[in-house]
């Protein structure tokens, strides 16, 4: 199955006052200076995952201004009519087929991807975002990836506070360890599978992107796998944490290394080109895994990733997309950057006009 | 400025401190009673006034009854060696209207949440450690929330509680449930803790 978004309609969503997009499934190329709202659009289409989006921003940052009104994005995803939204200083709402749903439930009807500018630092900055970006891959193989991370870290911040607060009540400690490594053994069991699956995804495929060799690292030792002896690595490091004031082992300190396989240079010594090759290698192969293994096409956002190609990878990357059959929402700053695509995507050109963006569907160019 | 009379704004302030009830609905509900003065807002208030005088926490389990014991701890039918901890008296009601639990309760009055600053020491949990030494307590039934700090706090206890029996609630598919609507935590409780016919 390939889950398509065939309409999207903004209302007051960051510069969009009202913007309404129809969408057949093939991929769509959006062209526009900077600052014209072509972001926004992919950031809209990024909350009908679960999350806070391809920007992380909170409901309150969504709002076009100045009026903040509050926002709307109205989605037809898969056949089924999307509606999330947010009033002035409410949190973020969600109807799916007009009954209130949960944010896990969008997880069901598509799985969306991206790869947005500010990752590309991301092999050199912390393991944060590294960790963050594998479980986004993860958490599109394993819907059940988010309820053990969230799980984890509710405990995680429970253990910290009694670290910092100088609680020495073992019983505490134990309860909450104990939650901690059922969690967390979800959570490292789900991260190997997902690893497992890109690297099949990766040794398999006919691609012009750099392979990359991935591997879970953690600092100082080897991180237990098992629920029992997470929960014992908990415990045994109960006075170096007392001393930190924070937790100093588990998964939550997992870093994900990528190396490129074919020159074995580590992807934080690659060019910047190079790492954003392997960052597109990447997400490419979590698509691919997904058509493969849940038969699942996922939706693609890759914003601001054709103007770092050279016309003949550009070309290779829409090849790719195509063959895969993804419905892919590419942004960049003019027409010319998706020639290679032609007649097999369709384009949606973004201005801005007094503060306001206008989207307007376009020919090929 | 508001347009109600000053002990008016007073009513509201504190009717929208209320569980479910906002100021536009605190505002609501105090225009209602007005409006139903004899059947509704004197009546009111003296049922408040009696609760607040009359109504006190049991000082063994934590339930509300009319006397220093509540009912239940009051009867020795219900001497039965079982004691069922719960988060709260609505979860004890909620035990109570199903009507097969014959023991007796222990309501803890919240979880744990070191974020909260609720310990061990805020909830009664000291107390439950000496009924189970006292009373002849064979087993203990932690009917504790499936969340995160319920099931902490059900770690704890039965961590407490090395020389008893502790059990807790089972997780899983719920009466009359059908499969097809469970989600994924659900239907993987509901394997672990499957059972042989």
């Amino acid at each position: 199955m390939t889950a398509v978004l065939s309409r999207l309609a903004l209302s007051h969503f960051r510069s969009h006052r009202r913007t309404v997009l129809d969408f057949d499934g093939r991929p769509v190329a959006m062209w526009g200076p900077n600052g014209a709202g072509k972001t926004n659009l992919a950031e809209a289409v990024s909350l009908l995952s679960p999350g806070r989006g391809l920007r992380r921003a909170a409901a309150e940052d969504l709002v076009r201004r100045p009026e903040a009104l509050g926002w709307k994005i109205v989605a037809t995803l898969a056949g089924h009519e999307v509606e999330t939204w947010a009033e002035a200083g409410q949190a973020r709402a969600l109807r799916v087929d007009g009954k209130a749903a949960t944010q896990t439930s969008l997880a069901a009807l598509a799985r969306v991807l991206w790869l947005v500018p500010s990752m590309d630092r991301l092999w050199i900055e912390g393991a944060e975002g590294r960790r963050r970006f594998l479980d986004r891959m993860t958490l599109s193989f394993f819907p059940g990836h988010a309820e053990a991370a969230l799980d984890y870290e509710r405990a995680m911040r429970e253990r910290n506070r009694l670290l910092k607060d100088m609680v020495r009540d073992a019983h505490w400690y134990g309860a909450l360890e104990a939650q901690m490594g059922a969690a967390g053994e979800a959570i490292v069991r789900n991260r190997a599978a997902a690893i497992a699956r890109l690297a099949y995804a990766v040794a398999n495929a006919d691609t012009a992107f750099p392979a990359p060799d991935l591997s879970l690292t953690h600092p100082d030792r080897d991180l237990p796998q098992d629920a029992a002896a997470l929960t014992a690595a908990l415990a045994e490091s109960r006075p170096r944490d007392l001393a930190a004031g924070r937790t100093l082992v588990g998964p939550h300190r997992a870093d994900l290394d990528a190396v490129w396989a074919a020159k074995g240079v580590a992807a934080r010594d690659c060019s910047t080109g190079e790492q954003k090759a392997l960052l597109i290698s990447l997400i490419l192969a979590n698509a691919r895994a997904l058509a493969a293994v849940e038969g699942e096409v996922p939706i693609l956002i890759l914003d601001e990733v054709s103007a770092h190609l050279d016309a003949q990878r550009r070309a290779r990357l829409y090849d790719e997309i195509v063959a895969l059959g993804a419905q892919a929402f590419l942004t960049g700053t003019g027409p010319e950057l998706f020639e290679e695509l032609g007649a097999r995507a369709q384009y949606v050109e973004v201005a801005e006009e007094g503060g306001v963006s206008i989207a307007t569907e376009r020919p090929a160019p | 400025m508001s347009a109600a009379p000053e002990s008016l704004e007073r009513l509201i302030e504190l009717m929208a401190r209320l569980p479910g009830l906002g100021p536009r609905s605190a505002r609501r509900a105090v225009l209602h009673l007005l409006g139903k003065r004899g059947q509704l807002l004197l009546p009111l208030a003296e049922a408040m006034r009696d609760a607040g005088q009359n109504v006190r926490d049991c000082v063994i389990c934590g339930n509300v009854g009319l006397a220093d014991e509540c009912a239940i701890c009051a009867d020795e039918r219900r001497a039965n060696g079982q004691i069922c901890v719960v988060e709260e008296v609505s979860d004890l009601w909620a035990m109570e209207r199903a009507g097969v639990f014959k023991g007796r309760y222990h309501v803890l009055g919240g979880t744990l949440s070191a974020l909260d600053a609720i310990g061990p020491d805020e909830l009664r949990i000291p107390r439950l450690v000496d009924r189970v030494a006292s009373e002849g307590v064979t087993e203990v039934i932690l009917a504790l929330g499936a969340t995160v700090d319920g099931q902490t706090t059900t770690h704890y206890i039965a961590d407490r509680l090395p020389d008893v029996t502790v059990t807790s609630l089972a997780q899983g598919v719920p009466v009359g449930g059908e499969l097809d609507y469970l989600d994924e935590g659900t239907i993987s409780a509901a394997l672990k803790a499957r059972r042989g016919l």
